[in-house]
């Protein structure tokens, strides 16, 4: 196995809450890897147990073979990017980058070479004598980075790295991380809240959620095909229809029974009783509208409705209809060339229809 | 809108009240008069005598050598104390912050009288040793209240980040939080000092035979209004000094 940061079963509990409820991953040598998930999900709490700054109340951490659940923080080989970068406002930026190098008495030559070299790929070489509060904000960040990075780390851990930048920032170091994470090579765990961030920022993506995981995936895979409800409503928008399941087709479609919009077909990547309760979900961009029942064949789900609100965001328009107690969000994507769109307005009646394969049945809870 | 003169008379009002006194003081070290009632010619007759007084200085080394060393131990004592109060929150922690700051209202005779009752009970000889444990108990609050007025600015990550670096818990300490405190201890022993030089009132109870301290050799030369210029003339210098000090501590609290 290339299995190379391994958490096993790490439960930890504060009070009477559980923070982290025995949460298992593996990641591997070398990947970008985020924790997601909303703030009390746990995720800053298995960041501190990986770091060393809580310990587990059971459970196993390992590094590259090396078990390192007992090991106070500064003889891990994990280091941190902190949220405020934590920066030591009395040191230079020069003196803040060498200060790990320094801590672990390597050689005067490797210091500075090392630190010179650190700099350079951050691309500060030339405010290395600065104070931290003489740098901008995104400034700061590279320097945190540096330091963190300078020490070699097995694995780097960057707590909400983006979330005190401001916006236009934010988009210029998500393109930089990703770039010092090619060039470096050392294995990423990112802590955020914010999904676009997860999904830019790293190649698989731990959806957590009341310190536990609900499923661990591609971005592209926690987004076309959540496993549960939550996972769904994290990233991206959805519609949720609650309904029964009454035919069973090949290849996992299911026909569900939902009230007041008729029965559609949807695909199910579990198993599914007939006559329980279930949820489907259906992507917002996935809705098509027209104003004629759509004849595309039996196999695409349609129903009718009356749009209550337009709002219109210039990449694309977003639409609220209503069809019987349902009260669901389309998302048409503009362009000049694609002709065929419709533009209802406020009180125009519509059609709805998504295929089956984009309509898709999610859990209720997490898988225990 | 129209500009009012009474601020500025105020302020005017305000510094005449404050600093009459000095002024009083410094010109009549210069006076030739024995008394100060009027001015008789200017003099350094004062200042050759202050410099000839033996047990002024004998004084001022005992003072000295107290404020030294009080204010330094407060420095050590004070700055535990405040990252006790910061890092812990307990019940006893509370009751700790309670009792260090009673020293800062409570009365200077209560003070001086409560120490001289514990040292009388134990039985412990009053001199040096006694006046110096005296002025740590006075000044410690303050230095305390000071350093923990620079803790609470303090941010704790500071710390994870260093131990995440590979300090241990004592390295970080010493690399990052000693030297982001440092400006609020020293603040906080010149304050103390400043407190220990001039302490009358506590200093009177439990000082001892030969452990005579500038202000109570200022009281007892007062008696006889033969030294009274001189200690114009001694005032005076006291006064230059002072204000350098307070210049320096300004300083360093500027730049914390």
């Amino acid at each position: 196995m290339d299995d190379f940061l391994v958490i096993d079963h790490v439960s930890k509990t504060f009070g009477t809450q559980r923070a982290v409820d025995s949460v298992s991953l593996n990641v591997v040598k070398g990947e970008a890897f985020s924790l997601l998930g909303p703030s009390g999900c746990g995720k800053t709490t298995l960041l501190r147990m990986i770091a060393g700054f809580e310990r587990p109340d059971s459970g196993r951490i390992l590094v590259n073979g090396q078990d390192i659940t007992a090991l106070p923080p500064e003889q891990r080989p994990v280091n941190t990017v902190f949220q405020n970068y934590a920066l030591f406002p009395h040191l230079s930026v020069w003196e803040n980058v060498a200060f790990g190098l320094r801590m672990s008495r390597r050689p005067r030559e490797e210091i500075r070479s090392g630190v010179d070299r650190m700099l350079e790929l951050v691309r500060l070489s030339e405010h290395a004598r600065k104070r931290p509060a003489q740098l901008s904000g995104g400034q700061r960040q590279r320097v945190a980075i540096a330091r963190a990075l300078v020490n070699r780390p097995q694995v780097l851990l960057l707590d909400e790295p983006l979330a005190a930048l401001d916006l236009k920032l934010r988009q210029h170091m998500l393109m930089e991380l990703n770039t010092i994470h090619e060039q470096v090579g050392t294995t990423f765990i990112y802590v955020t809240h914010d999904q676009g961030e997860a999904m830019s920022l790293s190649s698989r993506i731990a959806v957590m959620n009341a310190g536990r995981v609900e499923q661990v995936d591609s971005p592209a895979h926690l987004y076309e095909t959540p496993r549960t409800s939550f996972v769904a409503s994290f990233i991206g928008d959805a519609n949720f229809f609650t309904g029964t399941a009454v035919e069973f087709q090949h290849e996992g479609y299911v026909r569900v029974f939902v009230d007041g919009l008729g029965s559609p077909l949807v695909l199910s990547n579990g198993t599914v009783a007939s006559n329980q309760p279930l949820r489907l979900m259906v992507r917002p961009e996935k809705i098509s509208l027209t104003l004629a029942r759509p004849s595309s064949g039996e196999r695409v789900n349609a129903f009718r409705g009356v749009v209550e609100d337009r709002a219109y965001f210039g990449t694309h328009t977003r639409y609220r209809i209503r069809a019987g107690e349902h009260s669901i969000l389309a998302q048409l994507q503009r362009s000049r060339f694609s002709g065929g769109d419709i533009d209802p307005a406020r009180g125009a009646e519509v059609w709805m229809s998504f295929h089956p394969d984009e309509g898709r049945v999610v859990r209720l809870e997490a898988a225990s | 809108m129209k500009r009012s003169w009474l601020p500025g008379f105020i302020t005017l009002g305000v510094i005449l009240f404050l600093f009459a006194p000095l002024v009083v003081l410094v010109v009549n070290s210069f006076n030739a008069s024995r008394f100060g009632g009027e001015w008789e010619g200017f003099t350094w007759m004062w200042y050759e005598k202050l410099w000839a007084a033996g047990e002024i200085w004998e004084s001022l080394w005992i003072t000295l050598k107290i404020a030294i060393s009080a204010s330094l131990a407060t420095m050590v004592l004070g700055t535990l104390a405040a990252y006790a109060l910061h890092r812990f929150r307990s019940g006893l922690q509370n009751v700790h912050h309670m009792l260090i700051t009673l020293p800062l209202v409570m009365p200077d005779i209560l003070m001086g009288m409560s120490l001289l009752a514990l040292f009388v009970l134990t039985g412990v000889e009053t001199g040096l040793l006694t006046i110096w444990i005296a002025h740590v108990t006075f000044c410690l609050s303050f230095v305390t209240m000071v350093v923990l007025g620079r803790l609470q600015d303090f941010d704790l990550t500071l710390l994870d980040a260093a131990r995440d670096l590979g300090a241990t818990q004592a390295q970080a300490v010493k690399k990052v939080l000693l030297p982001l405190l440092l400006p609020g201890v020293l603040a906080g022993g010149l304050l103390a000092f400043t407190l220990s030089i001039d302490d009358y009132v506590i200093t009177f109870f439990v000082s001892g035979p030969g452990t005579t301290t500038l202000p109570l050799r200022v009281a007892s030369m007062m008696k006889t209004s033969r030294s009274l210029p001189v200690i114009n003339a001694l005032s005076t210098l006291l006064i230059a000094s002072t204000f350098l000090v307070a210049v320096c501590s300004h300083r360093l609290q500027r730049r914390a």
